[in-house]
């Protein structure tokens, strides 16, 4: 059996991977991936806190981070595909006419 | 006792109607008279006048049916205010039902004579359109004089006294525009302010003892008056009764404000003859005979009152003497004669005082009426003269007459046009030296002036005699100055009298107006011969005899202790003599050798300097002018110049209170509060407000990362609290 400690720390550092990737990545893609890293990260943590003190609810709630996370692809792609028609980049950066 | 109880049998309900008749009249002419004919109008005035008078008559009876017993006839609720019960009660009682029964006769009478009257003096005035307005005019007054001798307190008696004088004010007034021979001027206007501003300097007196009244008795009610007043103090009572006799001096023309009465003769004449000779001006009289328990009280504003009178009636008849203007000998006679009433009522004698005021009436209304169909005759002839003189080959003939009032129309119409383009004439229709002969061309009212003449000379056995007889013999017992003054106030009396009938009636026409004059229409001379009739019999109302004394015993129900004096010989004896002697002394100096054109009066030849001060009436208007009317003026001048525009304008105002807010909302409160306080404090909102924005909008910088880094930082910042708290 895995100590639970384990887990916990590759959640940790899968999450700051993905909090990494999401600040310092200017590639949309990259950063759509990132925090996709970061929401499983939280799913293995969940996952893991589930088997320790035996229920399901952990793990239920991780089918709908999943179905949740599709469904944000789905729109956050979308919303990629349309940012590259217009502006030809997917640099974050280039997406800054919003500011003060 | 306050209402009217249903016991009372009678008429005393018809009360209210006294006031409601004339106000009906006039309003159907107010609003229906402009579809009306002339004689429409004047009928429908005199009816509602003739109704007040059948009222009055219905109350006397009532009166005596009821042995004269005091009913008060409450109409409305006027005045409550704590204590002050005030209500609009009439008073029907011996005293106000002899005044109803003078004011609506007389009244109506020279609502009859004015029909005919007024219709040929607004042709001579070129203004048709004002008939109706005479009407309604004199409609009002009845209705004030109603309110006022009807009235239960002292002032609803001052709402009547206020309500005649403006009356009177708008009918010397009436032909405001012009003066009295037609002339645009503002003399008319200005008689009828004269008149207006000395009756409110009377009427101010009356206000003040209505007010010590309130104040001391805490009423105006009459009977609780004269009730309070037996128990007040002397100095109360002669306080009361002095300042209402500058209210009687200043309505019944007495010295010292007796001024404007002649001048109020701008009028047409009906109105000297109803309210400046017959009704309006014995209100004061009526006054102090209302208020005889007070008087009675006051001996010394008794002989005050009665001197008044008698300086007055003195006065005034030395005046008379030297006037030129027909009406002026009147209204100085009148002036004379109300003096006798006041002296009468003075000094205690009020029967005699009100008979006096009842015979006078009649004769004096007679007398103004006949002066005014003598001028309206002069009037005709000038007419008729001018036309001759023109040789149009008109008729121009000018007396009325119902068969012939449209030609008669016609024909006034086509001296309009021709008198339109001439120039201004001068001829005074009202001057006695314009005069002469008018015996031959006008006898009917040759024969009417003679009765009144009479009765005012005091000629027996006329209605003069026995009221002024009366009077002179009360006099004679009580003040011996009061009855001196008044003898020969009285010769003076009867030598005017003469002097006017010689000047305008016999001799030789001193003016082509009156060689062509011609007789007044028979609508004008059948009142005339009423009031001829009254004046010759009026006395019989109280004959000096056992067992004649009606008015005596009449007036008793209202005024208690009247003394019924027997004729005393030597006094009437006196009075008939000196009478007599003035008459037989008019026509020595007027009569024998007559006035001829342009010749000087003959008793200015004898008389000189003392003919001429009784000819300007002894410049009293030019005193009062000098020693008031001239102060007062540079006064008021120098208040509204220089207190009120120099000072209060020009320095409190401009400089002190406007300055003073400019300096303030310049200097403190523009420059210190607003600018440097409000503005500042706005202003350095909105300073902070950009440069905290300016400051805020670097962060925004839009760069996605950096914002969810602030997101990360916000987290970890959170959770670092939460995990080390």
């Amino acid at each position: 059996m895995v100590p639970i400690n384990y887990y916990i720390i590759l959640s940790a550092i899968l999450f700051t991977l993905g909090v990494v990737g999401v600040l310092i990545r200017r590639n949309a893609l990259i950063i759509f991936m990132s925090v996709e890293l970061m929401l499983n990260a939280a799913n293995l943590a969940m996952v893991a806190f589930s088997s320790v003190i035996q229920s399901f609810s952990g793990q239920i709630f991780v089918f709908f981070v999943i179905a949740v996370a599709a469904a944000e692809v789905a729109v956050g792609l979308a919303l990629i595909v349309e940012i590259f028609k217009t502006k030809r980049s997917i640099d974050v950066d280039q997406m800054s006419s919003l500011k003060g | 006792m306050f209402l009217a109880e249903p016991t009372h049998s009678g008429f005393f309900f018809l009360v209210p109607w006294l006031v409601f008749a004339p106000v009906i009249g006039l309003l159907i002419n107010l609003i229906f008279g402009k579809r009306f004919s002339e004689t429409m109008i004047g009928t429908v005035a005199s009816l509602a006048s003739g109704a007040a008078f059948v009222i009055s008559v219905l109350l006397a009876y009532s009166i005596s049916v009821n042995h004269g017993e005091l009913v008060r006839w409450q109409l409305a609720e006027w005045i409550h205010i704590g204590d002050l019960q005030l209500d609009w009660t009439f008073r029907v009682d011996s005293l106000s039902t002899t005044m109803m029964l003078i004011v609506s006769g007389v009244g109506t009478l020279i609502h009859i004579y004015a029909i005919g009257y007024m219709h040929e003096d607004v042709r001579f005035k070129h203004d048709v359109g004002r008939y109706r307005l005479f009407f309604i005019y004199l409609n009002l007054f009845i209705a004030m004089m109603m309110i006022l001798v009807s009235g239960d307190s002292y002032l609803m008696l001052f709402v009547g006294w206020e309500g005649v004088g403006l009356c009177s004010f708008l009918l010397i007034g009436f032909w405001y525009e012009m003066d009295t021979l037609g002339r645009p001027s503002l003399a008319n206007s200005n008689a009828a302010k004269k008149a207006f501003i000395v009756n409110r300097i009377g009427d101010f007196g009356f206000l003040i003892a209505a007010f010590i009244m309130f104040w001391a008795f805490g009423s105006f009610q009459f009977d609780q008056v004269f009730e309070a007043a037996q128990h007040a103090a002397p100095g109360t009572i002669l306080a009361i009764t002095l300042f209402m006799l500058v209210g009687v001096a200043g309505k019944s023309a007495q010295i010292p404000l007796y001024v404007w009465l002649p001048d109020a003769m701008a009028g047409p004449t009906p109105v000297s003859a109803l309210i400046h000779a017959a009704t309006m001006v014995t209100a004061g009289v009526y006054l102090i005979t209302r208020s005889a328990e007070l008087y009675t009280l006051a001996p010394q504003a008794q002989y005050i009152v009665a001197l008044t009178g008698a300086v007055t009636a003195l006065f005034a008849a030395t005046i008379a003497v030297g006037q030129y203007d027909i009406k002026k000998v009147l209204a100085y006679s009148t002036i004379s004669q109300l003096g006798f009433m006041v002296a009468a009522v003075g000094m205690g004698a009020f029967v005699a005082g009100m008979f006096h005021l009842i015979t006078h009436a009649f004769f004096k209304a007679l007398l103004f009426l006949s002066a005014g169909s003598v001028i309206l005759g002069l009037e005709r002839g000038h007419h008729h003269a001018e036309h001759a003189h023109r040789g149009k080959g008109k008729k121009g003939k000018h007396a009325l007459s119902k068969v012939e009032g449209r030609k008669e129309e016609r024909s006034h119409e086509a001296h309009e046009e021709v008198r339109r383009v001439e120039p201004v004439e001068t001829f005074d229709p009202n001057d006695m030296r314009n005069m002469g002969g008018l015996r031959k061309t006008m006898p009917v009212t040759f024969w009417l002036y003679m009765i009144g003449t009479l009765a005012l000379a005091g000629v027996v056995p006329f209605a003069g005699f026995w009221s002024k007889d009366e009077i002179l013999l009360d006099a004679s017992l009580r003040y011996p100055i009061v009855y001196w003054l008044l003898s020969i106030a009285a010769f003076f009396t009867a030598f005017y009298m003469g002097r006017q009938i010689w000047m305008v009636f016999f001799g030789e026409p001193r003016h082509g107006a009156a060689l062509h004059a011609q007789e007044s229409p028979r609508v004008m001379t059948v009142p005339l011969m009423v009031l001829a009739f009254l004046s010759l019999v009026g006395g019989a109302l109280n004959l000096p005899f056992e067992g004649f004394h009606n008015l005596g015993h009449w007036l008793e129900y209202t005024l208690h202790e009247v003394e019924a004096l027997p004729l005393n010989y030597a006094v009437a004896g006196i009075s008939t003599v000196l009478a007599l002697l003035a008459i037989a002394a008019s026509w020595y100096i007027y009569g024998r050798n007559p006035l001829r054109a342009g010749e000087i009066d003959p008793l200015k030849r004898r008389l000189g300097a003392i003919f001429t001060g009784a000819e300007n009436k002894w410049f009293v208007d030019e005193l009062y002018q000098a020693i008031i009317v001239t102060p007062f003026v540079k006064i008021y001048q120098f208040v509204a110049d220089v207190i009120d525009w120099r000072f209060w304008h020009d320095w409190f105002h401009e400089t002190v209170i406007a300055g003073t807010y400019n300096w303030v909302s310049n200097i403190a409160l523009n420059r210190y509060a607003d600018q440097r306080g409000i503005d500042a404090f706005a202003n350095g909102l909105a300073g902070v407000t950009q440069w905290l924005s300016a400051t805020m909008r670097r962060i925004q910088n839009g760069f996605v990362r950096s914002y969810a880094l602030s997101v990360l930082l916000g987290v970890v910042l959170i959770v670092g609290y939460l995990i080390l708290k």
